[in-house]
């Protein structure tokens, strides 16, 4: 299979200015490639950094060293030195980043929030509005709450909004911070089951996920985040 | 009348071509420092913040930008219909044209970008005349029709700008300056002095319209959730200089600056 990710030699710490200069080393020699087709999970335990190393490739966090390649349309980009538009324009076809937190937009709609990455796309408004309505009906979303902002809604309805808004237009990379957190179990089938379908559809994955059994069904090959965790500063 | 290809030539232009390119802007006032050694560039549909303390020459820089003020040293240029220009090289009487013909701007206060003794569709209407539209019903639809997406009520087309409230005003003034669908706005403090419901509402607004109309636009403000929600890049201003630079999201979730990291905490406690 061919690869659409490459992280070689990636490290990361965080020197806070404010608190004395102080510098707080999280991950170092960081290598490993993503295929399309396969979900990698990462494991090991909570301040090991795996969180860190997805904010990392999502070029939310700004690498110390080292590189992140992203295979982006007909070439390879390197998101630890591409400038803020090359990443915007990366982020917009390729590269996803789906956490347990929906980010609200004031009065927009869950339907829209839904529909949105497609119509961005260039879909029609009223097949955008199916597809979305489609999508929130397979995560249990309740359709009398479809049209409201999910400002109001419960922990679990927001996560969901905010799944079904990542799944309803996969992107080729594809990354997920502890996505079915606070999910019931039937929801979370929902979730392993988009998870395969991206992957059938040619996606590379690569996620957290604290539920042994979402591990177990999601994974197609695991790292121990521990293995690149810089313990103590030498 | 431009032929296909000439639409198409100015199309492939602007996709490679930044909006604005700024090189070195310093602006002093005497001894004092307003903003110094600002370079950026801003491409076609890309939202710049610019963020900082009070004094740290935000709004300096912008009327440098805007050409509402000059700079001691530095250049400004930009993009016109395909045409790269010195926005400073030039006479006032183009200067203005091009203002007229390509920028937008948006004022802290209304009355600063109002006509306060014209009609709010006066107010709308006036920038479509200013692009040689001459046909009344037709300027008057489309005002009232902007009206509308600003959520004014059309049926107050003719009332003055002083009987409306701040937030009113300031979606009128929002109004005034898309009409003409200029391809580079800037904003100071565009959500300053409203109360924060109506806060809300309007950087809604511009958060969508500023999508719909592909615009490129520099946004001063202090409130690092306007700028986390308008913005796709970020500057950060200290005494005049800019300290850090980059994707809004990276620098405000992971600062680099001693003074960046200073203005996210002060947010969080
Ligand atoms: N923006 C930041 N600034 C400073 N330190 C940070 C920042 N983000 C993360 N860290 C630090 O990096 C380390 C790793 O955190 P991270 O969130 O990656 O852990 P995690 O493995 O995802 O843990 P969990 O399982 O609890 O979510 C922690 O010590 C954390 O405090
Ligand atoms: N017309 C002027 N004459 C002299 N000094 C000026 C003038 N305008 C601004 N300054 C000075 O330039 C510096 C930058 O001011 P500026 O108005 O650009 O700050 P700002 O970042 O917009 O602040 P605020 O957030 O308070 O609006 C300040 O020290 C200010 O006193
Ligand atoms: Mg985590
Ligand atoms: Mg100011």
């Amino acid at each position: 299979m061919t690869d659409l990710v490459r992280v070689t030699k990636l490290g990361k710490s965080f020197t806070l200015h404010n608190q004395g200069g102080v510098c707080l080393p999280v991950l170092g020699g960081v290598s490993f490639n993503i295929a399309s087709g396969e979900c990698l999970v990462l494991h090991g335990p909570s301040g090991a950094g795996k969180s860190t190393l997805l904010r990392l490739l999502y070029g939310n966090y700004k690498c110390s060293e080292g590189r992140i390649e992203i295979f982006h349309q007909t070439r390879w980009v390197d998101i630890a030195t591409a400038d803020p538009r090359e990443v915007l324009e990366v982020r917009r076809h390729t590269l996803s980043y789906v956490s347990q937190f929906l980010r609200v937009i004031p009065r927009v709609s869950a339907l829209d929030i839904v529909k949105e990455p497609l119509v961005v796309g260039g879909m029609a408004n009223n097949l955008a509005a199916t597809r979305a309505a489609d999508m929130l009906a397979r995560l249990n979303i309740p359709e009398r709450l479809w049209s409201l902002a999910p400002a109001t809604f419960s922990g679990g309805e927001q996560q969901r909004v905010n799944i079904a808004r990542s799944f309803i237009s996969i992107t080729p990379v594809m990354l997920l911070d502890e996505p079915t957190a606070s999910l019931d179990a039937e929801n979370r089938e929902v979730v392993i089951s988009l998870i395969e379908e991206a992957r059938k559809a040619g996606s590379a994955l690569i996620g957290i996920f604290h539920d042994e059994l979402v591990r177990e069904r999601a994974a197609t090959r695991r790292i121990d985040i521990q293995s690149f965790t810089i313990a103590e500063a030498a | 009348m431009s032929t296909g290809l000439e639409l198409l030539q100015h199309a492939l232009h602007a996709a490679d071509h930044p909006v604005l390119n700024v090189t070195d802007v310093t602006r002093l006032y005497g001894e004092r420092i307003g903003c110094a050694d600002v370079s950026f560039k801003l491409w076609p549909g890309e939202v710049l913040g610019i963020v900082g303390e009070s004094g740290s020459g935000k709004s300096t820089l912008l009327r440098c930008l805007a050409g509402l003020d000059r700079p001691s040293s530095g250049c400004v240029m930009l993009d016109d219909e395909g045409m790269t220009l010195d926005l400073h090289g030039l006479s006032e009487q183009q200067r203005r044209a091009l203002m007229r013909r390509s920028m937008g701007i948006v004022h802290q206060n209304p009355r600063d970008g109002l006509r306060m003794d014209v009609s709010a569709g006066g107010n709308v209407g006036e920038r479509l005349m200013d692009r040689g539209e001459r046909h009344y019903g037709k300027i008057r639809s489309v005002a009232s029709d902007w009206l509308r997406r600003v959520e004014i009520d059309p049926a107050r087309i003719d009332d003055l700008p002083r009987q409306f409230s701040g937030g009113m005003q300031q979606r009128l003034q929002i109004a005034r300056v898309l009409v003409s669908e200029p391809k580079l706005v800037f904003m100071d403090e565009p959500t300053g002095g409203l109360d924060v419901s109506v806060q809300a509402k309007l950087l809604d607004l511009l958060r969508s319209l500023v999508r719909q109309l592909n615009i490129a636009a520099v946004i001063v403000t202090h409130d690092l959730a306007v700028a986390r929600l308008l913005t796709d890049r970020l500057m950060v201003m200290k005494g005049g200089c800019v300290v850090e630079q980059g994707l809004t999201d990276q620098v405000l979730d992971d600062p680099q600056h001693a003074y960046t990291q200073l203005l996210t905490s002060a947010v969080l406690s």
